[in-house]
């Protein structure tokens, strides 16, 4: 008989924490589908960040290093540089990245580090309760902006895709979204090149991946998914920003 | 005001009533919520606070530095890796003499990484220059954080105020609370006007320059002394507060110590704890009691010294590591405060309840057990223990 389907080996047995209708799930999957495609198992090591995902390393089957708020992509960078036969990846929330670790990535990238980022971009900070991160679009309600975000108040939401695409060291750069079938099969395929960049040794990767979050935007997760779709993808276009075909 | 309320909600109103300036928000459990709270009061313009959500706690101590340092009132709230982050930026506000005031709501510092309550965040800071005021239950968190202000801004001291909470224990259970009137809070506080401040046009001023070794040490001594001067100063808004609110506060708080011969020295939340151990041991004759420190910098040395002095054996409990080889940090004050004593009680330190482990009335009442066997038979045994460990037989 013919196996048609199976739990990727990358993936534990353990069951996810995440909320209902929320797309950890869908991109751990994905990470781990990629993985053991590409057969490298056995040499990638993930790097864990503060945040909702927190507890990734109980879900993916490799070792994984948990990082200070917001200092993944130092830490995957300089294990890579150790151990450049390995593949680094970072798994990092918008807090985390794009807010109290903005440096960090940005010089990651400044650097050209061998490194993937798979970044996902849900507008709050999930773990402690949704509130207004750098990724909050313009009056989108938190619980530390009432009435909306204000440009006036908190200046505009942070295009993280473009701000590092623009960087010399990154190789590839792309924004994907989780909302639909199609956009997840693209996201897979996204993951899978931003692997190969780095196997191949172009330099800093980074996959946008536009998430939601039910639970802090209090919506179900079908309105969610449709949020998502009225109201990041016009703010934040899918594609690919930075292809760097060779060294 | 008869309420309930969890102590992060208590400190939110307190800060409320205060109406600070400027307030620097960056959420990290179990402090989040009082931010959260705060930005509705913003919101709602119940409040005219300049609310500033930073990216990190370096830039929410920085935006807090900022503002006082240009006049204004300053409020902050944080937690344990974010007291971390914040650590360059304590001492720059304390040695820029810049009465800021933080609610620090403990956690446990990582690594690893966790998220319930000792005190590994703010006796890391114990050292940078800040007061310490330490609350038992809500009704001391409110408190603290009313009477920090008055305490800090004085001229003598002007320094930053740590008011400090048990993270969820206190930050997040609901208590009953006697809040004050807000006019009676405003009153209390009173206006801030700083002596010197950014752009005032009569008295130009650099804050923070380079400070070169001829005038480095006399800026620490100022600073030291400062320190020295808070602990009358406390004990002054103690006594103005116990006025308006009914309520006494001292540097500790002494439970029967009147003719005790065994004591704890102990700190927070766990002080409730005690009290019902110690009742329960009083009533078998055993003569038990506790300091409470609420006041841990300026640490009250003579004043522990005096309170201790008629005991035969004292555990110091402490809900922080500290390294140290040699016991941890409330240990290492309690010791030598003690040291000046002609006769000094038998003095043993316990290590207890680190990353949330929970400290129950008979774990209490197994360390005076030892303490009564120490008193007895003059052994004191091993003096830095942990207590409460799943794989160790206990000595504690």
């Amino acid at each position: 008989m013919k196996t048609v389907f199976k739990k990727p080996e990358s993936l534990t047995d353990a069951q996810f924490h995440y909320c209902p209708g929320c797309t950890h799930g869908i991109i751990h999957r994905l990470i781990a589908e990629c993985v053991d495609e590409m057969n490298i198992r056995e040499s990638t090591i993930g790097i864990c960040p503060v945040g909702c995902s927190v507890l990734a390393y109980d879900y993916f089957n490799f070792d994984m290093l948990e990082a200070a708020h917001g200092r993944a992509p130092a830490i995957a960078a300089a294990i890579k540089r150790l151990l450049p036969d390995r593949t680094l990846f970072t798994y990092q929330g918008d807090g985390d990245l794009a807010s109290i670790g903005m440096g960090e990535i940005l010089h990651a990238s400044v650097r050209g580090e061998k490194i993937c980022v798979f970044f996902i971009n849900n507008t709050v900070y999930g773990m402690t309760g949704g509130q207004m991160a750098p990724t909050t679009l313009l009056g989108q309600v938190t619980t530390t902006s009432p009435y909306g975000r204000s440009k006036d108040n908190e200046g505009y939401p942070a295009k993280m895709a473009e701000i590092l695409a623009q960087n010399e060291g990154s190789a590839y750069i792309c924004r994907t979204a989780v909302n639909d079938p199609p956009n997840v099969m693209k996201t897979k395929k996204a993951i899978k090149k931003a692997l190969q960049t780095q196997a191949k040794g172009l330099g800093f990767s980074m996959v946008e991946i536009l998430s939601t979050c039910p639970t802090n935007w209090g919506l179900n997760p079908l309105d969610s998914m449709k949020w998502l779709e009225d109201n990041m993808i016009p703010y934040y276009p899918l594609g690919e920003l930075k292809v760097k075909e060779d060294r | 005001m008869s309420h309930r309320l969890s102590g992060n909600e208590a400190v939110a109103y307190a800060m409320k009533q205060i109406n600070p300036d400027v307030m620097g928000a960056f959420p990290i459990t179990p402090s989040t919520e009082i931010p959260e709270y705060f930005a509705d009061y913003v919101a709602n313009g119940e409040v005219n606070t300049e609310y500033v959500a930073v990216e990190s706690e370096h830039s929410s101590m920085s935006v807090c530095i900022a503002a006082q340092a240009a006049g204004a009132r300053s409020v902050c709230a944080t937690s344990s890796c974010g007291l971390a982050l914040m650590y360059e930026l304590l001492y720059v506000a304390a040695s820029c003499r810049l009465p800021i005031t933080l609610a620090c709501v403990n956690r446990a510092l990582s690594g690893p990484i966790n998220i319930n309550h000792d005190y590994s965040d703010s006796m890391g800071a114990r050292d940078s220059g800040w007061i310490q005021i330490y609350a038992e239950n809500n009704q001391e968190a409110y408190d603290n954080f009313l009477m920090a202000m008055p305490i800090g801004e004085t001229p003598n001291v002007r320094l930053p105020v740590m008011a400090c909470m048990d993270g969820f224990i206190t930050s997040h259970a609901v208590e009953n609370i006697e809040l004050l009137e807000t006019d009676a809070v405003r009153r209390f506080i009173g206006e801030y006007n700083p002596e010197h401040y950014l752009l005032k046009k009569e008295n130009p001023l650099a804050v923070g320059p380079y400070d070169i070794s001829p005038y480095y040490m006399e800026h620490k001594v100022l600073e030291a002394e400062a320190m020295k001067a808070a602990k009358a100063r406390i004990l002054e808004v103690a006594a103005a507060f116990e006025k308006i609110s009914g309520r006494h506060y001292g540097l500790f708080e002494e439970y029967r110590m009147e003719d005790a011969e065994l004591a704890l020295v102990l700190m927070g939340s766990t002080a409730g704890t005690a009290k019902a151990a110690i009742d329960k041991l009083r009533e078998d004759g055993v003569k038990a009691g506790l300091v409470k420190i609420r006041v841990f910098r300026p640490f009250p040395g003579e004043e522990l010294a005096r309170a201790l002095a008629g005991t035969r054996a004292v555990a110091v409990m402490d809900k922080s590591e500290g390294f140290s080889a040699n016991g941890g940090p409330l240990f290492a004050e309690t010791c030598g405060a003690l040291y000046g004593l002609k006769e000094r009680p038998h003095l043993i330190d316990i290590v207890y309840g680190l990353g949330g482990r929970d400290v129950r009335v008979e774990d209490i009442e197994k360390v005076f057990g030892r303490l009564a066997n120490i008193a007895a038979t003059g052994e004191t045994g091993p003096v830095y223990v942990h207590m409460g460990q799943r794989s160790r037989e206990e000595i504690a």
